[in-house]
């Protein structure tokens, strides 16, 4: 199970004498997973608007994000077929910072698109856990057929 | 959208997919499956149409190393998914070292250097959901004690003796003298709190490769280190990198456009690793067929593909003459843009195909928790 999913759910102490050392406890270690830097949705927003544009024509600023997601919207973005353009960039190696460029067709905004693809995105995700842990079953089970026989 | 959706052959969108393998060149390099890119085409993102063009295929499914091919996907996410197996997977490492004594030839420092960088292994359960995150203390601030669920404490205390048994003129120090090589292997763990409910017997924390030398000792010289190894992730330091190796390549393809044969197929045969060029005989039905190439062929040898997926793409074939004269080119080479080969090496903490798992449960995360920031969107600096 991931570490980073444990936040919904702490894992449960063992059987304490007393109920203040369990609360104790679980307050600890959901700060100790605030520590987690995979968990960020616990602080403020992590996406800025930059100035200029207007509402179809818009600079969105992540913070503590790079290539990795950064490529990865771009191209799910690029795929909706309102988006007129969209970019992003690391203005800075040695800032957290990433910045995503989108323009739309009126009156879908920029907003909208970049909603979108995180929705997207969450999809594409699925469907690649799900066929992934389907084939690696199926590998899993014949390889161990083929190693009793 | 488009009025009359047009949709292209499955020889055209193969054709699409191939980049082109030159002597010096490449061509055709990026996707172009995007809207508006080819007129009355629909390239927008579907989720169904991807789920059935999407496939995964297991070459090989170890704890320590696996090797898939993800076919349907674009470069952008194939390269998220690496990055995340590098870079933010969480695993354990020793942060910090406690030198209580070190009279040997290595530097305190360079040790403890060395240290960090050793890959630990353990119960897979008490390494993954037991222990917790420890809170770095920011620039300035005091460390804080660390718990059972955040903190595991290692021990290194060894010290080089004469070995009284060995001969007189033994000349190995391995014989001569006792723990003259310092491994991985004498690294102990020390459990404390609930850690031993966890990590006990076989599933103790332990060096994933118990061989690792780390020092070199003479007698008299003693090492007595302390160790806290917590969790962290990649982008931090490569010592809580979880892989080895994650990498991905693109599937090569080998067209041969003219027949080859003889002699040439034998060299033909050469220019590749094993295993990726075959030779078989030419039949009679083939050299009977007219405009084929084969005729008055009948039984010399041919050069056919085999395996494209074992070719190095060195593109040694294309240096030779016989193979690659301009206009008459008997061999094509590309690779498939859409299929990626993964190698993901696990160092000891996941099992490689959990760790691939993890890597796109981690990028879903990452789009939920910016999906709901959207939520309350600020101009910056207000």
């Amino acid at each position: 199970m991931a570490p980073n999913k444990s936040t919904e759910e702490p894992v449960a102490a063992p059987a304490s004498s007393q109920e203040d050392e369990t609360m104790e406890e679980d307050v600890a270690l959901q700060e100790a997973d605030a520590a987690n830097p995979a968990i960020y949705n616990l602080g403020d927003s992590r996406i800025q608007l930059l100035p200029g544009g207007d509402e179809f024509n818009t600079s969105f600023e992540f913070q503590k994000e790079d290539h990795t997601l950064g490529n990865a919207l771009r191209y799910i973005i690029m795929k909706n077929p309102e988006v007129d353009f969209c970019g992003y960039s690391i203005p800075h190696p040695s800032e957290a910072l990433m910045n995503i460029r989108i323009q739309t067709f009126p009156p879908y905004t920029a907003q909208e698109a970049l909603n979108k693809g995180f929705e997207d995105l969450i999809a594409l995700c699925d469907v690649v856990a799900d066929t992934f842990t389907t084939e690696r079953n199926a590998f899993a089970a014949n390889q161990e057929s083929q190693m009793q026989t | 959208m488009a009025r009359n959706t047009i949709i292209p052959s499955q020889v055209v969108i193969e054709q699409r997919k191939r980049v082109g393998i030159q002597l010096e060149t490449v061509t055709n390099v990026s996707g172009t499956d995007f809207p508006g890119n080819y007129p009355d085409e629909d390239h927008a993102w579907d989720v169904i149409k991807f789920a059935e063009n999407f496939k995964v295929e297991f070459h090989t499914l170890a704890p320590w190393d696996a090797s898939f091919s993800l076919i349907g996907l674009d470069a952008s996410v194939a390269n998220a998914f690496r990055r995340i197996l590098i870079a933010e997977i969480p695993s354990l490492a020793i942060e910090w070292c406690f030198v209580n004594n070190n009279t040997s030839i290595i530097q305190d420092e360079v040790l403890a250097a060395r240290l960090g960088l050793v890959p630990f292994t353990g119960n897979r359960v008490g390494l993954l959901d037991f222990l917790k995150w420890y809170k770095k203390p920011a620039e300035g601030e005091e460390k804080v004690e660390g718990t059972d669920y955040n903190t595991v404490v290692l021990d290194l205390q060894i010290e080089c003796t004469h070995n009284k048994d060995a001969a007189r003129n033994e000349r190995d120090p391995l014989k001569k003298y006792n723990n003259a090589h310092v491994y991985a292997r004498d690294i102990k763990f020390i459990p404390f709190g609930r850690q031993a409910e966890h990590f006990s017997g076989e599933n103790a924390i332990r060096p994933t490769n118990p061989d690792i030398l780390l020092a070199k000792l003479r007698p008299g010289q003693v090492i007595d280190i302390q160790m806290h190894a917590i969790k962290g992730v990649g982008s931090d330091h490569a010592k809580f990198s979880p892989v080895a190796t994650a990498s991905y390549r693109l599937l090569p393809t080998i067209d041969i456009l003219r027949p080859i044969l003889g002699q040439d197929a034998v060299k033909f045969k050469k220019c590749f690793p094993a295993g990726v060029i075959g030779l078989e005989t030419v039949t009679k039905k083939e050299a009977a067929q007219k405009g084929s190439g084969y005729e008055g062929h009948e039984g010399e040898k041919k050069a056919v593909v085999f395996d494209a997926m074992k070719d190095t793409v060195s593109r040694e074939c294309l240096r030779h003459e016989e193979f690659n004269k301009k206009g008459e080119e008997k061999v094509k080479l590309g690779r498939v843009r859409d299929h990626f080969i993964f190698s993901v090496e696990s160092v000891g903490q996941w099992n490689s195909d959990e760790m691939f798992l993890e890597s796109i449960r981690h990028l879903r995360t990452k789009c939920e928790s910016l999906k709901a920031d959207l939520a309350d969107l600020k101009m910056k600096g207000t």
